[in-house]
Parts: structure tokens; C-alpha cells; sequence
């Protein structure tokens, strides 16, 4: 029975590889490279292969390999082309958007913040152009959307940061940087330009669908593992025809929380904690600075920021004939 | 086999933790609570990082007493000292020579021996400005530091030049490239934490007057209140400056709640607000007006003076010296009796931010409710 209690997958299946379905008329052949990998199986399937790329996912990884050359070699050629220096401040290291002064400039000195559009534009091809990919590879195998629109619902984000919010913001210089420690410093600073995004309640929500997704996992991951002595990996099958397994995890959650979800509602609680995180995050980033300039003072207005006693600590630029 | 695995990912598991643990730093920690319980106001130092008190150098003699004739009386070309009396402007040649000049050089090092009267020396022309400074900062500047004063010991610590100070940065070679060039920030540098933020917010907040609030003071956005993300980076950067200089953290001053709420800051961020202002007069009137007297080898890398910031008094304690004051052994430096900047009270300020209350009708903290 203890074998059911390991952190690795424990049963590997070996026979004819599996090719997939036919392909539709007008496709490319899928590569014919495909292996069984030992070390793979104990992570997931143990089959590698065969990878169809076809003509999205070509011009995808075009467009990223482009993006991720322009970022690299702008932060190379800040350090002056030194390798010991590129590989030694990598972390620091950054692509940097338009200044404030270009605005919304479409075009921007490649110097200035070109370089920036141009990537940013790559990136960006690239995530909708694989988007598009899997819409058409779940339709090739019959499938239904949800992949595409989960990642459709992360772009929406990315977007929002890069793209739509610096547009109605007027000025690039709104945008994230490309970098490591770049891009997170430029978050402290935003949450300081905008008075705590904290108090953004749909950062907040944002929150509770990152924290939640990962707890509905961690509980779904646990649940079906601790079942699978009786079956319980075979999900789908239960949805309907509901076996022991299926009884026993839900019998378990009643017990613990007087709740329990089914073998299918869980997959859409999943997805939707999922799809809502970075939807709700997009939507707080959008009303910052467009409809909302201080979120604390906005929390104080709307009577939800803690009120902690006063320290007395006047401004001083208010007093008359302080230095200013 | 089973039993071989897992003891594989136990000992893999466990050598993964050790190593996330790492970065925590083992050791004593001093922690002082700074404000209201539950928001995190709190400064944690770890004992081993704190940063040495600096030593006190004994007074050459002790301060004789006052009266008797005055330097202006016994001496040619005392301009800023002359109604100190001789003997006290004597010890204070004394301390200078022990704070500030070079041993192998001594008096030397700004006076000609052959005539003390002489200006001949840029050091002297210096030196006499920096009295004039220090005195200023002693009266007009009282707001920042006090009673306890400072004197040339404060900056100079023995050395000729200050050993913390900052000039510009030298910069992009051609700001129209992308070679070699960081945009000023995106480096890991000292002046800002290591943190990758603008490096140099000097040139904007010590020397010019760049508005270092960037959260605004009202709820909705304004056409008065536009203030882009790369300007919160660099106040940011010159936050980090501070932090760094004083050896504390965000919260010694704010409450991060909201940073730019006065009524939820400590007392700290008012004296700070001086300090900053002090700095600008310094470097503003004293230093660079100095320009034309200090060679090139006394200059930057962009032929501009050397410039003061927090870290040339505090190096790392948020107290100079530990706090102690040495103003008594030098009582000619206090200056004259001035109002100090921002010394009167009362007025009004951004309503918002002195009483959040007010916007709800609520000025008094939330009541707690009564249990049962």
C-alpha cells in the first residue's frame, strides 16, 4: 500500500509508441522523433514526442527567440559587451521603456525605449500567436477551449501592464522593464507611486485567487492521491459512474468541512481560481492612475482602511517658513 | 529500492531547505518596537552588522575660559571668527588641526608658516567657509540636528577630504547609445541598497530640489498630480540612500500603511525633512559656491565639487558618533542665535493626509467593540 504514499509516480507504461490521431488535411507532419524516457516517466508520461510545431507555433517561437535576443543583447551591450560582467549583474540588468518624456510615442529612438517597443511587440506576437496555436490544436484533437482561454486570461494581464495601461496612461514610461530585479523593483514602486496597491481591492481579490488556486490544488492533488488506492486517478470515469473512490474523498471533505466538491466541479473551481487571478489583477492595474491615484486614501474614503492612532507628526512643508 | 528512493528524496528535500535557509542570518538580534502594535513597526538589527561607534579623539588641551582679547584683536584676516576670544579661537586651531589637517602637515596644511594672515592656500579659503557652515548648520539647521550639534569632526573624522561624499556620476559616453548605458540605474550599487533602482538620486534631491513625493494627496487623479513610475523609482532610490546611511529601515520613519501619511510617520520623518533641506543648503551655498577655489584634484569625474549626503555624517548610524556631542568643546561653532528653519507651528496640512478620518466623519480611531 505504500506505494501509493511516494512523491513520484510510481507505474510507467511501456509498449508501441503512441503517434496521436490523424492530422487534418493541410497540416504538417508531426516530427517522427518520440523515446521513452525513464527519468520523464517519473515526472509525468514517460513517451517524449512526437512535437508538432506547425506554422503558428514557427512564427511564435520566431517572434520570443527575437524578444529574448533584443533583451539580451541590449542588457549586454549596457555592460559593454563584457561576459563577465553580463553574467555577473544579469539580475540587475534591464531593457528599459520609453522615458516619460516620448509619452505614448508609437515609434520611439531605438536607444531610447525603441528597443523596448520592438520586444515588448515580439513578445507579445508570440504569446498570441502560440494562443491561437493551442485554440487550433484543441480543435485538431476535439477538445474544448479551456486551455486557450486560461492562457488567454494570463496574456490579458501582461498586456494590460505593457500595453493598454500605458496607453490610456499616455506614457510608456507606465510600462514594466524587462529584468530580473528591474521589473520588481518597478513593482514596490508602483504600489509607492499609487499609495499601497494593497488597498486595491481587486489586488486584493487578485490575491485570493493566486493563494486559493494553489490550496484547491494542493487539497484536489492530495484527495486524488489519497484515493488511488481505489481508483481515484481515474477522474473522469467517476464523474459519472461514481465508484469508491469518489465516495470515500467526498465522504472525507463532508467530514472535515461539512462540503464537498465532485470529481468534476473540482476542475472548475481550479479553473476558474486560476483564469480569475490574473483577470482580477488586470482589472486592479487598470483602474490605477486612471480612475484611482491613491488607493489608500480610496480605502479610507470607502471606510476599510484600519484606523491606527494618530502620531501627531505634522507635515512639515505645511508650516510656515519651512524650507520646502 | 522503494525505501533507497525515498531516503534519496529525503536527503535531497532536506539539503534544498538548508540551503532557502541560507539566506537567513543566524546571530542576536536587537528589536525595538517604533509604533503601534500589529503594523510591523519595528526595527530587527542583528548584532554582529551593527555599525561601530566611532571613537571621540581627546581634546588637545582643555576649552580655556572666555574673555580676554578677541581673535579679530590679535589677529589680521579673521573674517568669520573675530569676536571669539583669542584663546578659544586658538583651541579651536587646535581641534581643526587634530579633526581635520593631515598629521605630516599639521597647521601647514592651510597656512602659510611664514604668515599665518595669508590666504595664499585654497585649504584656508576652504577651511574659512566651512566655518561659516558649520555655524550655519549648528543655528539655522537646529531643526535636524539639535542640540547635539556638530563640528568638523562630524564629516572629517581625521581625514582631510570627508570620506563619504559624492560628486556626478560620470555617465553615459554617448546618451544616444545603447552601449554601455544603464539609463543611471540597474546596477548593483551601494548608494541605493544594491537594489536596482536609479544609483545616483543625488544630483536630483541634494543638489537640485526634485519633488521626492510622489504618492498623491488626493484619492482621484489630477492634471496637479503627475508624477511618472521612473520618478518613484528614483525617490525610492534616494529612500534606499537614507536607509542605507542610517542603518535602518522604511519603518524607522514610515508607516507603510501609507508612506506619504504625515499623521501615521514618527517624529524621525520630520527631523529627516530638515535633514534633507540641510543638505541642499550645504551643498547648495557652501560647497558649490567653492567651485573656483578647489583644484581639479578635489573635483569629480565631471569636474563638478564634492558634495554632501547623509552618509558623510552618519556612516551607518542614525545617530552621528552614536549621538555623542562634541559642541561643548567647540563652542565658537555654535553660531549665532537665528530662528531655525521651520521652527514655528500650526497650519494647515493636506487635510486628507493629517485627518483620514475626516473623509468618513470619522476623526477617532474605530471603537473597539465592548465583549460580552
Amino acid at each position: 500500500m505504500a506505494r501509493y504514499q511516494n512523491m513520484f509516480t510510481q507505474v510507467q507504461l511501456r509498449g508501441p509508441l503512441e503517434a496521436g490521431p490523424p492530422l487534418p488535411p493541410g497540416s504538417f507532419a508531426r516530427g517522427n522523433l518520440s523515446v521513452y524516457n525513464y527519468w520523464a516517466g517519473k515526472l509525468g508520461a514517460a513517451q517524449i514526442g512526437p512535437i508538432y510545431l506547425g506554422k503558428l507555433g514557427i512564427a511564435s517561437l520566431t517572434c520570443a527567440f527575437l524578444s529574448f535576443e533584443i533583451i539580451g543583447l541590449n542588457m549586454f551591450a549596457s555592460v559593454n559587451w563584457d561576459p563577465v560582467q553580463f553574467v555577473r549583474q544579469l539580475p540587475w540588468l534591464a531593457l528599459e521603456p520609453p522615458g516619460p518624456g516620448w509619452g505614448f510615442t508609437l515609434a520611439v529612438p531605438l536607444a531610447q525605449g525603441g528597443w523596448w517597443q520592438m520586444a515588448g511587440f515580439f513578445m507579445t506576437s508570440a504569446l498570441i500567436l502560440w494562443l491561437l496555436r493551442t485554440f487550433r490544436r484543441a480543435k485538431a484533437l476535439g477538445l474544448g477551449n479551456h486551455v486557450p482561454w486560461a492562457f488567454a486570461a494570463g496574456i490579458s494581464l501582461i498586456l494590460t501592464l505593457g500595453f493598454i495601461r500605458p496607453m490610456l496612461m499616455g506614457s510608456w514610461a507606465e510600462a514594466v522593464p524587462f529584468g530580473i530585479f528591474p521589473h520588481l523593483d518597478w513593482t514596490a514602486a508602483f504600489s509607492i507611486r499609487y499609495g499601497n496597491l494593497f488597498y486595491n481591492p481587486f489586488h486584493c481579490l487578485s490575491i485570493v485567487f493566486l493563494y486559493g488556486a494553489t490550496l484547491l490544488f494542493a487539497m484536489h492533488g492530495a484527495t486524488i492521491l489519497a484515493v488511488g488506492r481505489y481508483g481515484g486517478e481515474r477522474e473522469i470515469e467517476q464523474i459519472t459512474d461514481r465508484g469508491t473512490a469518489a465516495e470515500r474523498a467526498a465522504l472525507f471533505w463532508r467530514w472535515t468541512m461539512g462540503f464537498n466538491a465532485t470529481m468534476e466541479s473540482i476542475h472548475r473551481w481550479a479553473w476558474w481560481f486560476a483564469v480569475l487571478c490574473p483577470l482580477t489583477g488586470a482589472i486592479g492595474i487598470l483602474l490605477t492612475g486612471t480612475v484611482v491615484d491613491n488607493w489608500y486614501l480610496w480605502a479610507v474614503l470607502h471606510g476599510y482602511a484600519p484606523d491606527y492612532p494618530s502620531t501627531g507628526v505634522i507635515d512639515p512643508a505645511t508650516l510656515p517658513g519651512a524650507p520646502q | 529500492m522503494r525505501g533507497h528512493w525515498n531516503s534519496i528524496a529525503v536527503i535531497g528535500g532536506g539539503t534544498a531547505g538548508l540551503l532557502l535557509l541560507a539566506g537567513c542570518e543566524p546571530g542576536a538580534k536587537n528589536v525595538t518596537q517604533t509604533g503601534y502594535r500589529g503594523a510591523g513597526l519595528d526595527q530587527i538589527v542583528d548584532r554582529s552588522s551593527l555599525a561601530k561607534a566611532a571613537a571621540i579623539p581627546a581634546e588637545p588641551y582643555p576649552l580655556p575660559p572666555d574673555g580676554g582679547p578677541t581673535a579679530g584683536e590679535s589677529y589680521e584676516n579673521v573674517r568669520v571668527l573675530g569676536a571669539v576670544s583669542k584663546e578659544r579661537f586658538d583651541h579651536l586651531m587646535a581641534e581643526m588641526n587634530q579633526w581635520v589637517a593631515p598629521p605630516e602637515q599639521g597647521c601647514n596644511y592651510c597656512h602659510n608658516p611664514e604668515n599665518l594672515a595669508s590666504d595664499e592656500k585654497y585649504t584656508k579659503v576652504v577651511a574659512r567657509r566651512m566655518l561659516q557652515m558649520t555655524r550655519t548648520i549648528n543655528s539655522r539647521w537646529a531643526s535636524h540636528v539639535k542640540d547635539t550639534g556638530v563640528t568638523c569632526y562630524t564629516c572629517h573624522r581625521g581625514n582631510a577630504v570627508p570620506e563619504y561624499k559624492w560628486a556626478l556620476a560620470p555617465g553615459a559616453l554617448n546618451p544616444h547609445s545603447i552601449l554601455g548605458n544603464k539609463h543611471g540605474q540597474n546596477t548593483p550599487d551601494a548608494n541605493v541598497g544594491y537594489a536596482s533602482l536609479p544609483s545616483d538620486p543625488f544630483a536630483a534631491y541634494f543638489e537640485g530640489k526634485g519633488n521626492i513625493r510622489v504618492a498623491s494627496s488626493e484619492v482621484f487623479p489630477s492634471s496637479k498630480h503627475v508624477v511618472s513610475i521612473k520618478d518613484a523609482e528614483k525617490s525610492y532610490g534616494l529612500m534606499m540612500h537614507v536607509s542605507s546611511a542610517l542603518g535602518v529601515n522604511c519603518t524607522y520613519c514610515h508607516n507603510t500603511q501609507s508612506f506619504r501619511a504625515w499623521n501615521l510617520s514618527r517624529a524621525q520623518r520630520g527631523t529627516a525633512y530638515y535633514g534633507i533641506r540641510m543638505v541642499r543648503n550645504i551643498n547648495d551655498d557652501y560647497l558649490t559656491s567653492l567651485a573656483s577655489v578647489f583644484p581639479a584634484n578635489r573635483k569629480g569625474p565631471q569636474g563638478d565639487v564634492y558634495k554632501v549626503n547623509c552618509t558623510t555624517c552618519h556612516q551607518g548610524v542614525s545617530k552621528p558618533l552614536g549621538g555623542i556631542s562634541m559642541i561643548a568643546q567647540a563652542p565658537s561653532l555654535r553660531g549665532p542665535a537665528v530662528e531655525p528653519a521651520g521652527a514655528a507651528a500650526g497650519a494647515a496640512v493636506p487635510r486628507a493626509f493629517n485627518q483620514p478620518g475626516a473623509m468618513t466623519g470619522k476623526n477617532e480611531p474605530a471603537p473597539i467593540p465592548a465583549r460580552p
